[in-house]
């Protein structure tokens, strides 16, 4: 007994530093894994709230741009409106069933007050939490593509894994053709990523635009998301499709909050089929 | 002692402040952001109580880990160079001019001071980099990025050690 005191009091600083390094480690393997929840995250009233007073002055300086993607997806909208009017007028005698009626996604706008995209992992913060009734697993898009899911939430901020980071995995496809496929990043440009798992049979071509999936419970279909920059075609394969993004992920601001409210419905569905 | 106690916590906030809201946010060249808040690791004076520094350290590296969501990284990072910086400062002082207590960066001549700042910086940035990217096939990435960014860290601390010089 005496010695193992003996060597603690020897060996003190010694141990203290492995300790320290221990802690540090696991909230290293905790950061790399995207199922467990993270406790160092910076959602939470101390970083949140001095990134929310350091966003209010940044923010100051990028109205003019703000303003200006206001107003194209204002002209956006306003020609979707157009368009569907006309339509109305053509079949103006189908009888709408209120009772029938239901509402799929449920949208509600936030801020980015914290955007990073130079490093391998990227997450932003977001000046929502709980409050405002943001669950994690939720999707983040703005009007030119999506931006990442909520990874964590405080009772008054969030944090979002951005579409920039190795955990991301977005289920995308081609716009003209049904081939579905996964949006990552490879960690080197920040305006570019990767469509992988397309298959063979898909035709490829430089400038088509992808768009998300639809097939996971996050995201809406036919969120437009970028244009195929290159791609390498191999032993009967598409290897690294190369997609440049619709969005300038190095300048994002206000974003939409997208909450599937058949999600419960559709997961306990697609539950009880696994569990026959 | 109060006076070195209140200029030591002020050097803490200040760094913490400078790292995560100006220098995690410069994108030098596109992507390249200097890691300045190990400064700290330069200056804290060389005393026997080692712990203190250790833990202090550790605090630093994990309250920028809150604000950068990086898990453990910076907090890994600058508790190994902490650890290190003892016998790496031995090793270059040679044990000629070495006084345990008295031991100061500006004191001592510029080349060591030099040496000792490059050394601690690109093993700090290494560590940084390689738990970021986490894959030994991602290599030439980890060091390309270690050795441009230290470029910038230790220019910028250098230039940063030297403006705030004590006046005599």
């Amino acid at each position: 007994m005496r010695q193992i005191i003996y060597f603690i009091e020897k060996f003190r600083y010694f141990l203290l530093f492995i300790v320290l390094e221990i802690f540090a480690f696991i909230f290293i393997i905790q950061y790399h894994s995207y199922h467990q929840s993270k406790f160092v995250n910076s959602a939470n009233a101390i970083t949140g709230g001095i990134y929310n007073k350091v966003n209010s002055i940044n923010e100051f300086f990028h109205l003019k741009i703000e303003n200006q993607i206001l107003s194209e997806e204002n002209a956006r909208l306003k020609n979707l409106l157009e368009a569907r009017e006309n339509k109305f007028v053509l079949d103006s005698f189908t009888v709408i069933d209120t009772s029938q009626y239901f509402q799929k996604y449920e949208y509600s706008v936030a801020k980015i007050i914290n955007n990073n995209y130079t490093k391998r992992n990227n997450f932003l913060t977001l000046n929502k939490g709980a409050k405002s009734g943001l669950t994690p697993d939720l999707g983040v898009i703005n009007s030119k593509g999506i931006i990442g899911v909520i990874k964590n939430v405080s009772p008054n901020y969030a944090t979002i894994l951005s579409i920039l980071n190795s955990n991301s995995k977005i289920n995308v496809r081609l716009k003209n053709s049904n081939h579905f496929g996964t949006l990552v990043w490879d960690g080197k440009n920040y305006n570019i990523m990767q469509v992988i798992d397309i298959p063979r049979q898909a035709m490829v071509k430089a400038g088509d635009t992808i768009i998300s999936g639809g097939k996971s419970a996050i995201f809406p279909e036919g969120i437009e998301i970028g244009v195929v920059k290159d791609f390498k075609y191999e032993q009967n394969k598409y290897h690294m499709i190369n997609i440049l993004l619709f969005n300038d992920m190095s300048a994002i601001g206000e974003v939409q909050i997208v909450k599937n409210l058949h999600k419960n419905e559709q997961f306990s569905l697609e539950q009880s089929v696994v569990n026959e | 002692m109060n006076n070195l106690v209140l200029k030591n916590t002020i050097r803490f906030i200040g760094l913490l402040f400078l790292q995560v809201l100006i220098f995690s946010h410069m994108n030098i060249f596109g992507n390249i952001n200097p890691m300045v808040y190990i400064v700290w690791v330069f200056l804290f004076p060389v005393r026997k109580n080692r712990s203190l520094f250790l833990i202090l350290s550790f605090l630093l590296g994990i309250s920028i880990d809150f604000f950068l969501d990086s898990g453990g990284i910076n907090a890994f990072a600058i508790t190994f160079i902490a650890y290190l910086r003892l016998p790496i400062l031995i090793a270059i002082m040679r044990k000629s001019d070495f006084d345990y207590v008295q031991i100061n960066l500006r004191t001592i001549s510029i080349n060591k001071a030099f040496l000792f700042i490059t050394t601690l910086t690109i093993i700090h940035h290494f560590i940084v980099f390689s738990l970021e990217y986490f894959n030994f096939n991602a290599i030439l990435t980890i060091i390309s990025n270690t050795i441009l960014t230290s470029v910038f860290t230790i220019l910028i601390s250098t230039l940063g050690i030297a403006l705030f010089r004590k006046k005599k």
